[in-house]
């Protein structure tokens, strides 16, 4: 008798859950391409805070959720440093999000983000999005996961989604550089062609 | 005593399904479907199905009486490795209720030999592992289901009336429910 009500209870419970969540990612589903992306302001690994706002100059951004941990990111890591040294100066710096709960994932902590950045040198800034409100806004769910943002007189609107190319084992044998298609579109006052691709990643904790 | 004679029921087999797993690899060769299979290593004593999505995608296209459960997976994939041993649980109890359970491992090429068949060996994983090594992702996984974003773990059920897709983790409660809505 009591297991039954147990499994009763749980059961609306399970019931419960399962509703909010279905709410959830209906209004929660985050950006689409052509949608306008709020600005944040995070904390960066040299403690300052960074917010879109603060880069007047830019045209836009290459917003790329990615973190210690994940075997792809990382094995992204030099390819996001190529693509800020290329497009910083043109206009699309590289902003790096790390989204992941640092409680299930120790080794995105902010002292290891530091280290790491440190290692590989990044030239752009590395924030922690630490309240874990910033990614779902985007809808970004693996690491890495790309977003490329032009800015306008309306916002900054959302004009690519995805990888960075295709071929993560070997950025020699790459085919099409998404990203780099993308920002190179954008530059020449051209339409993305490719706007949304698609790439196994690790699932971001939450 | 009985130990020892499991080992060698054991061995036998082991010889036995190598014996034919070679000889179906030698026929694979001879159809031109070599792209297809990828590699048959067997350098630690476990051989591993590895496939592109070409020769992959027939795991999911399934016309047979079975409920097939597809999950992608990774050792590198901390959420993929605590569900696990649910889908074994899974394959155990519901292999004779015509259930089976395939692992595709997404994990890299370069670390099959020391991260992934090491694992297999250890966990002694019952259900089917294969690997699945295309590095075009943007091409399949769209072709795997419409609303895969690409994170793991992911999980496939169908058989021939009904198919779902979750890009979630499971429980083995929801997991079995899940399951059980299939059977009906």
């Amino acid at each position: 008798m009591k297991t039954k009500i147990k499994l009763i209870a749980t059961l609306i419970i399970v019931m419960c859950v399962s509703a909010f969540t279905i709410t959830n990612s209906n209004s929660g589903d985050g950006y689409k391409v052509g949608d306008l992306a709020e600005d944040f302001s995070l904390k960066n690994i040299d403690e300052t805070m960074v917010s879109l706002s603060d880069y007047k100059d830019a045209k836009g951004f290459i917003i790329t959720f990615t973190c210690n941990t994940c075997p792809y990111a990382v094995m992204y890591e030099d390819r996001i440093i190529a693509l800020n040294e290329k497009y910083a100066s043109k206009g699309y710096p590289v902003i790096a999000i790390m989204p992941n709960n640092t409680d299930v994932k120790p080794g995105d902590n902010f002292d290891a983000m530091k280290s790491r950045a440190k290692s590989k040198g990044f030239t752009f800034p590395y924030l922690i999005d630490e309240k874990q409100d910033v990614y779902p806004k985007y809808g970004a769910t693996k690491t890495p996961h790309i977003f490329i943002l032009q800015k306008t007189s309306k916002g900054n609107v959302v004009q690519y989604i995805g990888a960075i190319d295709d071929n993560y084992k070997d950025a020699s044998a790459v085919n099409t550089k998404y990203v780099e298609n993308a920002v190179d579109a954008l530059l020449n006052g051209k339409k993305v062609e490719q706007t949304e691709t698609r790439a196994i990643g690790c699932s971001i904790k939450a | 005593m009985l130990m020892k004679f499991k080992v060698i029921i054991i061995a036998i087999l082991l010889t036995f399904s190598c014996a034919k797993r070679n000889k179906k690899t030698e026929v694979a060769i001879d159809t031109t479907s070599k792209k297809e299979v990828l590699s048959n290593d067997n350098i630690i004593g476990l051989d591993l199905e590895v496939y592109n999505y070409e020769g992959f995608k027939k795991f999911l296209n399934k016309k047979d009486d079975k409920t097939y459960v597809i999950n992608f997976w990774a050792t590198w994939c901390a959420p993929c490795i605590k569900e696990l041993p649910y889908f074994e649980k899974l394959n155990a109890k519901y292999n004779n209720k015509n259930v089976e359970v395939i692992l595709v491992s997404l994990d890299f090429p370069h670390l099959y030999e020391s991260k992934l068949k090491p694992f297999i060996k250890e966990k002694k994983l019952k259900s089917k592992v294969i690997a699945l090594d295309d590095a075009d992702m943007n091409s399949w996984i769209p072709k795997v289901d419409k609303s895969w974003s690409g994170s793991i773990p992911a999980t496939i059920i169908y058989n021939k009336n009904d198919r779902k897709f979750f890009e979630q983790s499971f429980t083995y409660e929801e997991l079995e429910r899940e399951i059980k809505t299939f059977l009906k």
